[in-house]
């Protein structure tokens, strides 16, 4: 009895481990959504675009992942920025299914491109610390998924910091309440989406250099991601910070029990049910933030 | 019937089809046929997704729940219960249309439009494909394999040319159908629906129940195609069937031919499939070797060109270009 509940207990920690790189993506697709009022399709196809640039610096330049989020970060932040800018915004003509359609178009184009360059092999970088593990009480964690937590902590932290306290932050939050009246007062509407946009894509940068050490990836490992990401989006109010967090842990928890107790292959399954269910029978999320 | 044939707009699609009919006599080579026979089989997903997101505005991203329905349905018809292929092909679309009911009601009665409507669908076929994926009904990663027994009544054809025109039928149905629906009462509601929901309920229009005919019809007629998928290659699996590769075809097709037209569809899935056999064939020719991915490339830059320059598609730029092409407008 006393194992089961050592296996239930790793099972839990583990969880939450992967739940707060969860919620690290998810922050980036709430935030995006919360100002612009656009879901991001290309989401999962950036983060797999951002792990190969990982997967690139690390073969490439000897890099290693937590040395190169500080080149990648800003990095894809310019990416997003341009992005929506260049590309998004133009191509759509304003109209909410055409962003859609536009960046289901981006992801497909990312993906494949990827796929074309990389082919389908599932690669991964071989880094010291890969296997290593802490010993925290009667538990054994895996050194780089507790990096990847407390990062994901700080991130979000700066991030709410960013949005709190800077004059950017003010204009991001002034032009996700009104953006006619925020225009009215000279901010830039148009500088702030595409900013907003690259700070969610520079979260992806980050989450894929916390993911590396640990995952591995192929062209089509964003689409696992996505939905993830998406789920906890929905499971916490579109929108909300805090609830993409929350939702993010709690994802992590459910995916690591379900897959305990129903095995890998229908562990997904729960992820998507909760999606579902909380959709249609409770739109505005568990924490009640305006849909 | 007021008018002639060609002012009520069926003539372009008897001409249309007349030429597709006698298309094998000119290119009677197997791999042509095949490339023809997937086209249509492509067309008819895309008329599904363009019924109800063309026509009445609801963007489905997971079409591959309907295709996939209808594929594992006369494939585990035959395989489990040994039914005739003949008598599995209503009953799977009579299942791809249930699951539309289904999803549909779910949905809709949610109040979920636009992009919550596009991930819903997209989570149904992936929960779908999961399952299909997991179940040993359903065969598993292994998938269905249809026993190999060449006779038309069992629904598979030596001549690849019956095959085609089969698949031709069920294109040439949904044509009549779409152009009909187009012009009737029922029509008139799903696109008022699509202009601006609020503004139909009001005027009467009951929007529930015309988008959960819409996202029936849709369902049934995307599970034909999967149908015809099955019983063309024989062998199916939860990528094959459920995967978001026919989801995104079935969308991309009338975005590309023109959204909510009777000829989107398969202009765009002629187009679409043609382009990427060129593109295929080019890059191998360039590189030395197939490269994996290169056509969706294309397929991409493609939709978000439409989408920028050519919301109406390519029978959009043909109409504007060329006046005789303004005829047959749906």
């Amino acid at each position: 009895m006393m194992l089961k509940f050592d296996i239930f207990l790793s099972a839990l920690a583990n969880g939450l481990l992967t739940g707060a790189v969860y919620a690290l993506i998810a922050l980036g697709l709430t935030l995006i959504y919360g100002v612009l009022h656009i879901i991001n399709f290309a989401h999962g196809a950036t983060l797999t675009l951002a792990m190969f640039a990982v997967f690139v610096a690390h073969q490439a330049f000897g890099l290693d992942p937590y040395i190169a989020v500080f080149i990648l970060t800003p990095l894809f932040f310019v990416l997003g920025y341009a992005l929506q800018r260049a590309v998004i915004t133009p191509a759509s003509h304003g109209d909410d299914g055409n962003i859609l359609l536009v960046t289901l178009g981006v992801s497909i184009i990312i993906e494949n491109a990827l796929l074309a360059i990389f082919r389908s092999d599932t690669r991964s970088i071989d880094v010291p610390y890969g296997f290593s593990v802490m010993e925290i009480g009667p538990l054994f964690l895996s050194t780089p998924k507790v990096i990847a937590f407390v990062a994901t902590l700080v991130v979000a932290a700066l991030l709410w910091l960013l949005l709190a306290r800077s004059d950017t932050g003010k204009a991001i939050r002034a032009v996700a309440k009104e953006k006619t009246g925020a225009a009215l007062c000279g901010i830039d509407v148009a500088h702030i989406y595409a900013v907003t946009f690259g700070i969610g894509t520079a979260c992806l940068a980050i989450a894929a250099c916390l993911l590396m050490p640990t995952f591995l990836v192929n062209p089509r490992v964003g689409n696992a991601f996505v939905l993830v990401a998406f789920t906890i989006v929905v499971l916490g109010g579109m929108g909300s910070i805090g609830g993409a967090l929350a939702g993010g842990l709690i994802i992590g928890v459910v995916e690591s029990l379900s897959g305990l107790y129903f095995g890998e292959s229908l562990g997904q399954i729960g992820i998507f049910l909760i999606f579902l269910v909380v959709l249609l029978f409770r739109p505005t999320g568990l924490f009640g933030a305006k849909a | 019937m007021k008018g002639g044939l060609f002012t009520s707009g069926y003539g372009p699609i008897l001409i249309v089809v007349a030429a597709l009919a006698v298309l094998p006599f000119g290119f009677s080579a197997n791999t042509t046929l095949n490339f023809l026979g997937f086209v249509l089989i492509v067309t008819l997903a895309a008329q599904g997704w363009n019924l109800l997101a063309g026509y009445g505005g609801q963007f489905s991203f997971g079409h591959a729940a309907f295709f996939g329905m209808g594929a594992y349905g006369i494939a585990l018809a035959q395989v489990r219960f040994g039914l005739n292929p003949w008598l599995a092909l209503p009953l799977s679309i009579a299942l791809g249309a249930l699951t539309g009911t289904i999803l549909g009601y779910l949905s809709f009665r949610a109040r979920l439009r636009g992009s919550y409507f596009a991930l819903v669908t997209l989570a149904f076929a992936e929960v779908f494909r999961i399952l299909a994926n997991a179940s040993t009904f359903t065969g598993g990663a292994a998938g269905v394999l249809i026993p190999l027994r060449i006779e038309g009544a069992n629904f598979q054809f030596a001549d690849k040319r019956s095959f085609y025109w089969l698949a031709l039928s069920f294109v040439a149905f949904v044509l009549l159908l779409t152009h009909w629906i187009a012009r009737s009462r029922f029509g008139a509601y799903l696109v008022a629906v699509r202009e601006n929901e609020d503004a139909a309920r009001a005027l009467g229009v009951d929007a529930l129940a015309v988008k959960l005919k819409a996202i029936t019809l849709s369902g049934g007629i995307t599970a034909a195609a999967g149908c015809l998928y099955a019983q063309k290659f024989l062998y199916i699996d939860a990528n094959l069937a459920f995967g978001p590769w026919i989801s995104v075809e079935a969308l991309l097709a009338p975005i590309i031919g023109g959204i909510g037209t009777v000829f989107g569809p398969l202009a765009g899935a002629v187009l679409l499939l043609g382009l990427g056999e060129v593109t295929k064939t080019f890059f191998t020719w360039l590189l030395g070797g197939a490269v994996p991915g290169i056509d969706l490339v294309v397929f991409g830059v493609l939709l978000i060109f439409c989408v920028a320059f050519a919301p109406r598609g390519v029978l959009g730029v043909l109409r504007r270009i060329m006046p005789a092409f303004r005829g047959g407008r749906a």
